[in-house]
């Protein structure tokens, strides 16, 4: 084992690789900024998401050496991301579906407290009225007035 | 007789301060099977303390408050404290660097930082229980905990600094099991304790994040009241659920998936057996450690959440069932025409397997969304955990560590007392929880204090049953410590096992090999080697 | 530990069998590292996004408050210090000790500088009361809870920003040790694993930006 130093020569990329990457970088983030004033309605989400991620392949390609690294560090990289999505994802089922097959009645839950004392939305109390779930046998009022 | 050998891990330096610097994985293993243990101890005595005040239907001896206050600490301590680091921290970290041939874990020094992570998580947990304890219970619902007076955000700190070190120890197995496998140890020739650290090493490293996360917004929303799990700040509770059970379903595996590793190894060792499916037990530990990602929502089917999820998650649901039933039917396999030891350790792989069979049988029922509404919150829940959980790790890690015992000291322990010990454990378990899920099955809602009349015998049944545990328990403390003074030695391989560990001496030396180990047979060869057994007890 | 391997160089530890070994295991402990912070913040998003899907006007109203020139600015000074700091790995592996030092310096500045704008940002805002929860006090933005999109914004941009004050720690620290000739071609680990974090913590502001500043 004396002769580690061999296998320990480093992997070097040409300099310019990383100017290139980075003034991509920079004309992305123009492009991003350029792109956020106009409105494309449902689509603006979609378009800074879209550029963001084509800048972050490229940080975490070259930057970060996944593209000339073990793939295992590619593979964890790109896990994360996946149980991220499950998670979103998956909750999203509930939190966008809640009330689709049976209706709730009550309304969404009310404003936060705080803008009981800060008189900014005046409709905060609009909501309560429809506080109130009937369901078939029994009648369940829900009071959240603390 | 067997001679200890003269020098090895325990010898090789010596005094406190060589111990608390020390970053030998086996040392670290052994501070923590007594901070670990310790805990233990204290869990147990609330367990004991909860079971005597509902021998009757009234209060015993505790008011509802302080029973709110017992549950939540018995808990929470079981479950941050004990039953999450157990298998990995005490025996993952003595064997696993050793079964694969390796000199020690891949980052030392880490190792023993979460040690010490642990120790200093576990103070807030301490800190909580004396300033005023915590009535939650051990999962933090929204919005009662963020109301609530008690000293909630210590404990919650505490789980989140806990969380810490699972994932320190997580992360430390994975890089060892990638990179310090010696010579000719293929992935697939690790022993199966290996696999099963592995992926409880990757769950531990996936899902813990997200508890700190959760944690840490539980904390900020109970002190800022940042909106997010409060519904009086404009939050949503449910999504405190969802937050809370994508972290802590994979947590039971975290918890359950090391004791399949201990049976898999018992298993082989104590029938001398070849290990029936290798690789489908090796694969389906990863197919748990996947599927455990994608099931938090059954424990939500009453909170709420949308009929679609119920239904979704219900669904996915008994998809989990699969990999442990593969793990079951190829143990039972196993044992076919082995040549079975009745020790200690063998006893307890066949308790676990009973016992690990009805509590994963039963999380089938409730998985089922229609039969959940109804079973949700009883003692039928009750039940069903405390059979995987103590039923089934807490028996597999009392086995392991049987198994290993006499690897850790060199000494052996007393047959006759651990057989009845582990009799005792048994009935008394049996007693104490086979009554919850009758109970529950009949009504008894959970994390009550008083109860109605009729359920007055099942109670006292369960009570009578966790008298007869404790015995057991007490008794296994008693001969395990007397085993380190008068145990007989027990020479290297007491069960004539073949994984590296037992080629060693025991106790082992300070660097586990002289030179680094050459893997040459399958861990579970049983049917081309043959190693002696070095104990026999007269 | 010591006799044996006296032919093996300072930094390597006794239970490695040799540097390619002890260098591969430490960077798969930092992207497993890695995986966790990205889980970490994980959850921040999973916030941002369950709500904004629950409340897309309001977060689309609140967003315009945040001051695009100050985020954008922002942005190109994390990019450009990511460059630099890869920069300084390469030029460690070219054995160029003056150069790293340069790099990382350069790094450490650009930190700074945004640091110092996100602290004039939340200057403004602390401000006008555009904070999280109970110090929400702002009458300025149209819709329900508003004070929700400012708790993700301040837990979001706060984290990050507690990330990149560790980095600038560990900047500081690899300025220091190289300057104390502790790195070289063969040996720079260190280097390699912070820069790795820094690039995440970049990766990070970049879905950051957009997500707060341009679309809310
Ligand atoms: C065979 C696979 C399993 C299935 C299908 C399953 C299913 C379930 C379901 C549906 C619940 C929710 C019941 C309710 O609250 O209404 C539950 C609760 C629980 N399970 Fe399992 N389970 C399985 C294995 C395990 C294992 C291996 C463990 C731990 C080692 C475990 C620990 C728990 C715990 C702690 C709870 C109660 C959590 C609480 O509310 O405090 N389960 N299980
Ligand atoms: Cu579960």
């Amino acid at each position: 084992m004396t002769d580690n130093t061999q296998t320990n020569e480093p992997h070097v990329l040409p300099l310019s690789i990383y100017l290139g990457v980075g003034s991509i970088l920079i004309f992305l983030t123009a492009v991003t900024v350029y792109a956020a004033s106009f409105n494309f309605g449902e689509f603006n989400l979609l378009i800074a998401m879209l550029i963001a991620t084509v800048k972050a392949s490229l940080v975490a390609m070259y930057f970060m050496h996944l593209k000339y690294d073990n793939k295992l560090y590619l593979l964890l990289f790109l896990s994360a991301i996946v149980f991220l999505g499950i998670f979103i994802v998956i909750t999203m089922f509930d939190t966008l579906r809640r009330g689709d097959i049976y209706e709730i009645k009550a309304g969404a839950i009310r404003d936060a407290v705080i803008y009981d004392s800060l008189h900014i939305t005046p409709d905060a109390h609009a909501l309560e009225d429809s506080l109130s779930i009937s369901t078939d046998t029994t009648e369940i009022v829900i009071d959240t007035t603390k | 007789m067997n001679k200890m050998p003269e020098t090895h891990y325990l010898n090789a330096t010596k005094g406190i301060k060589s111990w608390l610097t020390t970053v030998d994985h086996k040392r670290i293993g052994i501070l923590y099977l007594f901070s670990i243990m310790f805990f233990f101890f204290i869990g147990g005595m609330f367990a004991i303390l909860l079971r005597l005040e509902l021998l009757t239907p009234s209060e015993l001896y505790i008011d509802s408050d302080t029973y709110n206050q017992f549950f939540t600490l018995h808990g929470a301590i079981m479950i941050f404290l004990f039953i999450i680091p157990a298998i990995p921290a005490i025996l993952g970290n003595f064997v696993l660097p050793i079964m694969i041939g390796a000199k020690d874990v891949a980052f030392p020094r880490l190792n023993l930082a979460s040690w010490y992570i642990y120790m200093f998580g576990s103070m807030f947990a301490v800190f909580s229980l004396v300033s005023g304890g915590v009535d939650t219970g051990w999962t933090f619902y929204t919005p009662y905990s963020t109301t609530t007076s008690t000293s909630v955000i210590s404990m919650t700190l505490g789980a989140f600094i806990l969380g810490f070190s699972s994932i320190f120890t997580g992360l430390n197995f994975i890089v060892t099991v990638h990179k310090l496998r010696s010579p000719g140890m293929t992935w697939f020739k690790m022993p199966l304790f290996a696999w099963g650290m592995y992926a409880t090493a990757l769950i531990q490293v996936l899902a813990t994040p997200i508890l700190g996360i959760t944690l840490l917004l539980l904390i900020i929303e109970r002190t800022v009241g940042i909106g997010i799990f409060d519904p009086a700040m404009g939050g949503d509770p449910v999504l405190y659920q969802h937050f809370f059970w994508f972290y802590s379903h994979p947590a039971v595996y975290i918890m359950i998936l090391p004791g399949m590793a201990i049976i898999s190894e018992l298993i082989t060792a104590h029938s001398h057996k070849k290990i029936f499916g290798y690789t489908a037990i090796a694969y389906s530990s990863l197919g748990i450690a996947f599927a455990s990602f994608i099931v938090w929502g059954h424990h939500m089917f009453t909170s709420g959440q949308s009929e679609l999820a119920a239904m979704i998650f219900s669904f996915l649901t008994f998809f989990v069932a699969i990999p442990s039933g593969i793990k079951v039917f190829n143990w039972i396999a196993t044992l076919y025409k082995g040549s079975i030891a009745w020790t200690t350790p063998m006893l307890y792989t066949l308790a676990f397997l009973f016992l690990f069979s009805i509590g994963g049988l039963t999380g089938i029922f409730l998985g089922a969304l229609s039969v959940d509404i109804h079973l949700h919150d009883t003692y039928f829940i009750v039940a069903h955990f405390h059979y995987v959980m103590v039923g089934g790790t807490v028996i597999a890690f009392l086995g392991g560590l049987h198994h290993w015992w006499p690897k850790m000291w060199g000494r052996m322990y007393n047959e006759t007392q651990a057989k009845i010990a582990c009799g005792l454990i048994f009935v008394g378990f049996n007693m104490t929880f086979f009554t919850q899920f009758i109970m529950g099955a009949k009504g008894m809602p959970r994390r009550y204090h008083l109860y109605d009349d009729v359920y007055r015998p099942f109670h006292a049944f369960s009570t009578y049953g966790s008298w007869v545990m404790a015995i057991g328990f007490f008794l296994m403390a008693y001969y395990l410590f007397r085993s380190l003074y008068v145990g007989k030695p027990a020479g290297d391989n007491p069960w004539g096992a073949l994984t590296h560990e037992w080629s060693i001496t025991s106790p082992p030396p300070e660097h586990n090999f002289e030179s680094i180990p050459i893997t040459e047979h399958g861990p579970y060869d049983y049917d081309k080697v043959v190693a002696k057994s070095t104990f026999t007890e007269k | 530990m010591s006799q044996s391997h006296t032919n093996q160089p300072a930094f390597m530890q006794h239970h490695f069998s040799d540097a390619e070994q002890q260098r591969e295991s430490a960077k798969l402990g930092m992207w497993l590292f890695l995986l966790t912070e990205i889980l970490l913040f994980g959850g921040l998003f999973v916030f941002y996004a369950i709500y904004r899907a629950w409340h897309p006007e309001m977060f689309h109203n609140a967003h315009k408050v945040l001051d695009v020139t100050m985020g954008a600015t922002n942005t190109i000074v994390l990019i450009t210090s990511s460059i630099t700091m890869a920069l300084s790995i390469r030029s460690i592996q070219l054995n160029k000790i003056k150069q790293t030092i340069w790099f990382l310096v350069t790094t450490l500045l650009l930190a700074g500088t945004f640091m110092v704008i996100k602290y004039f940002e939340y200057e403004h805002k602390i401000h006008l009361g555009q904070l999280p929860g109970h110090y929400y006090t702002y009458t300025g933005v149209e819709g329900t809870n508003q004070h929700v999109f400012f708790s993700a914004y301040f837990l979001m941009t706060g984290l990050h920003g507690i990330h990149v004050f560790v980095g600038m720690c560990l900047i500081g620290w690899l300025i220091f040790k190289t300057k104390a000739g502790m790195f070289s071609s063969q040996y720079y680990t260190h280097i390699e694993m912070t820069g790795l974090y820094w690039h995440l913590v970049d990766l990070i502001w970049i879905f950051l930006f957009p997500l707060f500043y341009l679309i809310g």
